[in-house]
C-alpha cells in the first residue's frame, strides 16, 4: 500500500547477515583487509631492514630469499611493497577525512539552509570540480614543496566538493519527509536536525562515497609519487618504485609488476568493498537480489 | 462459462502463506468487487491473474482466463494476453506512468505492440481513447508529459493505457485511493461506463465499501487470504451475515461517543487566530530576466478556534489546507497576515521565540511510515518535543513520560523499545499521537490523520482522538478530505477551496445542507455506504 520504509538495518543481525552474502562485500573485506594487515605487520615485522642497501644483491630474481625479488639498491621488494602500503593508506585516509570533514558539513549546511548559502557554496563547488584534480594536485606540491604532507593536502582538497555534493543531495531528500517537520514541529533546530536526523540516514551514501574516493586518494598518490611529488626518498611508495622499475623493464620485469599489482589489487579490492557495501546498505536492492 | 475462473488458489512466498483456497469468478462484464484490510491478499490475488507474481511466490489451484490456464502459461502466452486481453489500472498515478515519455507514446506503446498497427495507426487510437478518458487532444494534446497533468488526469491516462486494445477484464487495485473524493467520484463514473461501453469485465479491489458497493455487482471479502464472504454486493452488505462483514460495515460507518461534544468554551479567550493570511509560492519564470508569476496557495483566510474545539478544515487535494496547517504550526511563513496562538503573534518570531508556543501545538501527519526516523527508538521519537519544556526532565522521568503518553494511546511500555518498523500502520499513529501529546499541547493539528489507515483501524484511531479530546481538553484543527471523519469527531467544519474558505458552520449543518459549490460537490461525491446500498436495493427492487 503505502512506499516501503527505509529498513533501519532491520537489526543489526540481518544487516550482517545481508553482507556476508554479498560476494563483492566479502571478495573485498577479504582484498582490503589483508592490505591492511600487510600496512600493520610492517611496524613491527618486514622481512629485511629496508634501509640496508646489499649492492652485491640488485635485480635479483624471485627466490625464497626475496620471494619479489630485489631492486637496484639490492632492497628487498616485498619489504618495501609492505612500507609503502602504509603511506599510500595513510595518505588516502587522511585525504578522506579532509574531503568528510570539511565537505560534508558544507553540503548538510547547503541543504539546510537553501538559498543565497546554497547556491554560493554549491557553485564554489563547481568552480573547483572545474579543476583537473590530478593537474592542481601537481600544482600544489609544486609550489608548496614535493612531500606526503602536501600531497595529502592537495589530494584531500579535491575530495572537498564530492562529499560536498553527496552530503547536499543526500539531505536534501531527507528535509521534506515528514519526520523533519515532525522535529521542526517540536521545536528543534536546523543544526540539531542535522546531526540527529539527517546525518544519519545520509551515513550510508557516505560511507560508499567514502570507499571510492579512498581508492581515487590511493590512485592519486600513486600518481604524485610516480611524478616525484608525493613520499620522497628514501621512504618507498608504490608509485615511486613503478618509476624507478620504468628504466629497467628490460632487463628486471618484476621491479615494476610488483609495486603495479599491489596499486591495481587495492584499488580492486576498495571499490568491490564500496560497491558491495551500497548492495547492502540499499534495501531496495538487497530485495531485488 | 465465466471469464475469469479461479479455483483453490494458494499462494506463498518463501514460507509465508499469503492465500489460502481462494475462489472467485467474474462473468464477461460484470464487476465483482474485492474488499479486505491491507495484507489481506487483495493485490496478490490480482498479480497472480496476471502473472506478475514476485519471483519468490508459488502458487498452486487453478486460475483460467478465456479458456487458458493462467498458471501454467508459458511468459510469451502472458505477454501476448497483458495489456491486450486483461488491462491494469494502478494505485498511485504518480508512479505508474514513465516520465519521460509523452502521454502520447504511452498510450500508443502497447497498441502497437500487441497489433503491430503502424506508428500513425497507434497514434490515432490513442488519440481516440484519451478523447475517451475525458482528455480531449484539444486541451490535452498527445505531446503532453505526466508531470504536465494532475493525478487525477494521470490517473485518466493509466486507464486509457489500460482500456485502449478493449480486454475482456480490466484489473482495478484500488485505482482512487490516492485521489481526493470528487476525482475519485469522477474517475469510479469514468470506470463505469468504459466497463459498461466495452462490456468488460472488471474486478475492482479497494478496502473502501462504499466505493465497492457503488460500483460492483457482486462482492468478495478476503481476510488473510482467506474469502470470508462471497454474493451479490447489495444483499451481502445489507445482511452481513457473517461476522467479518459486519465488523468491517460497522467499522465504516464508525462514529466515535463523544459525551460531551461541546466542551469548548465558547466564551473563553480564543486559543487560534488566524487573520487575513496569505501564502504565495514563486511560480513559473517565463524567462531568466523576467520576475517569477506567484502562485498564491492560501488567499486570505480567516477564522478563529476555541480551546477544547475540535474543527475541520476540509477540501479537496490542492486547495491549501495543508500549506494553511504548516503556517499555522510556524513551519512556514505567511506572506501576509497574522497569526495569533495564545494571544500572541507568531509570524514574526524567531525559533527561541517560538519554543514556549511549539509546546503547546503539535502535530499528527498522514503518513504513519514517513513521519519517524526510522533508525530511532520509540522512546526517543515520542520523547523528541520533551526538549521544548523549560526544565529538561532526568532520563529516568523521561521514560516515565514517554511511558505515560504510550499508555495514553493504548500502547505499553516495553513498546519504548523498539523501532517504528515494528508495529503496523495503526500502531504507529498511535505513536505519532503518544508524540503529539507528550507535551500537553493545547492544539493538535492533525493533517490526513487516518486516510492512510483500514477500515478498522481508522475507526479504533478516530476513537482515540475522541477520547483524548474529552480527556485532555485539547483542540483539534483537523485537515481531511474525508467527510466521514469530519463528521464523526469535529464540531465545526470549514470547506477551502481554491485558497479561501467558502463556508464554514457547524459540522452537521454543512455537510446535511451544503451551501458553496465547493461544499456541494464535496458532499455529493463522498461514498456513503448507507445510502450506496439503499440505491442498489432500490435497482434491484
Amino acid at each position: 500500500m503505502s512506499a516501503e520504509p527505509i529498513t533501519p538495518a532491520a537489526s543489526e543481525g540481518s544487516f550482517l547477515s545481508a553482507a556476508l552474502s554479498n560476494r563483492s562485500f566479502v571478495a573485498g573485506l577479504i582484498i582490503t583487509g589483508l592490505i591492511a594487515a600487510m600496512a600493520i605487520v610492517s611496524f613491527v615485522w618486514t622481512p629485511y631492514d629496508i634501509t640496508r642497501l646489499e649492492v652485491a644483491d640488485r635485480m635479483l630474481g624471485l627466490s625464497w630469499e626475496h620471494p619479489f625479488g630485489t631492486d637496484h639498491f639490492g632492497r628487498d621488494i616485498l619489504t618495501m611493497i609492505m612500507i609503502g602500503s602504509r603511506n599510500s593508506i595513510a595518505v588516502a585516509i587522511v585525504a578522506v577525512g579532509i574531503g568528510m570533514g570539511i565537505g560534508v558539513p558544507l553540503g548538510a549546511w547547503a541543504a539546510a539552509r537553501g538559498g543565497l548559502v546554497d547556491e554560493a557554496l554549491m557553485r564554489f563547488n563547481d568552480l573547483v570540480f572545474a579543476f583537473p584534480a590530478l593537474l592542481s594536485a601537481v600544482l600544489i606540491t609544486a609550489i608548496f614543496g614535493p612531500g606526503a604532507i602536501n600531497a595529502i593536502i592537495a589530494i584531500g582538497i579535491f575530495n572537498i566538493p564530492v562529499f560536498a555534493r553527496v552530503a547536499r543531495a543526500g539531505a536534501l531528500a531527507i528535509w521534506p519527509r515528514e519526520f523533519i517537520l515532525a522535529a521542526r514541529a517540536a521545536g528543534k533546530g536546523k543544526a540539531r536536525i542535522t546531526v540527529e536526523h539527517i546525518l544519519p540516514n545520509i551515513a550510508s551514501m557516505l560511507l560508499v562515497q567514502g570507499t571510492i574516493q579512498f581508492a581515487l586518494g590511493i590512485l592519486a598518490e600513486a600518481g604524485l609519487s610516480y611524478v616525484g611529488l608525493g613520499a620522497q626518498p628514501p621512504a618507498p611508495s608504490w608509485g615511486r618504485m613503478l618509476f624507478d622499475a620504468q628504466t629497467r623493464m628490460m632487463v628486471a620485469p618484476h621491479l615494476a609488476l610488483f609495486p603495479g599489482f599491489a596499486i591495481v589489487v587495492t584499488v580492486l579490492g576498495l571499490n568491490l568493498l564500496g560497491d558491495g557495501l551500497r548492495d547492502v546498505l540499499d534495501p531496495r536492492l538487497r530485495r531485488e537480489r | 462459462m465465466a471469464l475469469l475462473e479461479i479455483e483453490k488458489l494458494s499462494l506463498s512466498i518463501g514460507r509465508v502463506p499469503i492465500l489460502k483456497a481462494v475462489d472467485l469468478s467474474i462473468g464477461a462484464g460484470e464487476t465483482m468487487g474485492l474488499v479486505g484490510e491491507s495484507g489481506s491478499g487483495k493485490s496478490m490475488t490480482a498479480l497472480t491473474v496476471m502473472q506478475l507474481l514476485p519471483a519468490a511466490a508459488k502458487a498452486t489451484g487453478r486460475v483460467t482466463f478465456d479458456g487458458i490456464d493462467v498458471l501454467a502459461a508459458p511468459e510469451a502466452a502472458m505477454c501476448r494476453l497483458r495489456g491486450n486481453d486483461i488491462g491494469m489500472v494502478f494505485q498511485e498515478p504518480m508512479t505508474a506512468l514513465n516520465p519521460v515519455k509523452t502521454i502520447g507514446e504511452q498510450v500508443a506503446e502497447g497498441i502497437r505492440w500487441h497489433t503491430g498497427a503502424s506508428r500513425a495507426d497507434a497514434e490515432a487510437s490513442a488519440r481516440r481513447m484519451l478523447d475517451r478518458v475525458g482528455l480531449p487532444e484539444a486541451k490535452f494534446p498527445l505531446t503532453r508529459y505526466p508531470h504536465q497533468l494532475s493525478g487525477g488526469q494521470r490517473q485518466r491516462v493509466v486507464i486509457a493505457i489500460a482500456c485502449a486494445l478493449k480486454p475482456k477484464l480490466l484489473v482495478a487495485d484500488e485505482p482512487t485511493t490516492a485521489l481526493d473524493v470528487v476525482l475519485q467520484k469522477q474517475i469510479l463514473d469514468l470506470l463505469r461506463g468504459l466497463v459498461a461501453e466495452d462490456r468488460m469485465g472488471l474486478l475492482l479491489i479497494s478496502h473502501d465499501l462504499a466505493v465497492v458497493t457503488d460500483m460492483a455487482d457482486r462482492i468478495t471479502v478476503l481476510r488473510h487470504g482467506e474469502v470470508m464472504e462471497e454474493g451479490e454486493t447489495a444483499p451481502t452488505l445489507a445482511a452481513q451475515v457473517h461476522p467479518y462483514t459486519r465488523q468491517l460495515a460497522e467499522a465504516s460507518m464508525h462514529v466515535p461517543a463523544r459525551p460531551n461534544r461541546h466542551a469548548a468554551d465558547a466564551a473563553g479567550d480564543n486559543l487560534l487566530e488566524v487573520d487575513a493570511v496569505v501564502r504565495d509560492y514563486p511560480g513559473r519564470r517565463r524567462s531568466p530576466f523576467a520576475p517569477a508569476e506567484k502562485f498564491r496557495a492560501v488567499d486570505g483566510v480567516s477564522f478563529s478556534m476555541k480551546p477544547g474545539q475540535s474543527v475541520a478544515l476540509v477540501g479537496r487535494s490542492g486547495c491549501g489546507k495543508s500549506t494553511l496547517a504548516r503556517m499555522i504550526l510556524a513551519l512556514d511563513r505567511p506572506t501576509g497576515g497574522d497569526i495569533r496562538f495564545l494571544g500572541s503573534s507568531l509570524t514574526a518570531k524567531s525559533e527561541a521565540e517560538l519554543k514556549p508556543f511549539r509546546r503547546n501545538m503539535q502535530v499528527v501527519f498522514q503518513d504513519p511510515y514517513g513521519s519517524f526516523n526510522p533508525r530511532h527508538t520509540v522512546e526517543r521519537l515520542v520523547a523528541e518535543p520533551l526538549h521544548l519544556l523549560d526544565r529538561q526532565p532526568s532520563p529516568a522521568e523521561r521514560r516515565e513520560m514517554v511511558a505515560d503518553a504510550l499508555h495514553e494511546v493504548g500502547l505499553r511500555r516495553p513498546d519504548m523499545d523498539k523501532y517504528p518498523h515494528e508495529f503496523s500502520g495503526g500502531q504507529r499513529q498511535r505513536i505519532s499521537i503518544a508524540r503529539a501529546i507528550i507535551t500537553r499541547p493545547k492544539l493538535v493539528v492533525a493533517d490526513e490523520p487516518v486516510s492512510a489507515l483500514d477500515v478498522s483501524i481508522r475507526a479504533q484511531v478516530l476513537d482515540l482522538f475522541a477520547e483524548l479530546n474529552q480527556k485532555l481538553g485539547v483542540a483539534y484543527l483537523f485537515i481531511t478530505h474525508d467527510l466521514t471523519v469530519a463528521r464523526a469527531i469535529t464540531d465545526e467544519v470549514m470547506v477551502m477551496h481554491d485558497g479561501r474558505i467558502v463556508e464554514t458552520g457547524r459540522t452537521d449543518a454543512v455537510l446535511d445542507d451544503p451551501r458553496s459549490d465547493a461544499a456541494k460537490d464535496l458532499v455529493a461525491a463522498a461514498p456513503d455506504l448507507k445510502r450506496a446500498i439503499r440505491r442498489r436495493m432500490m435497482e434491484q427492487g
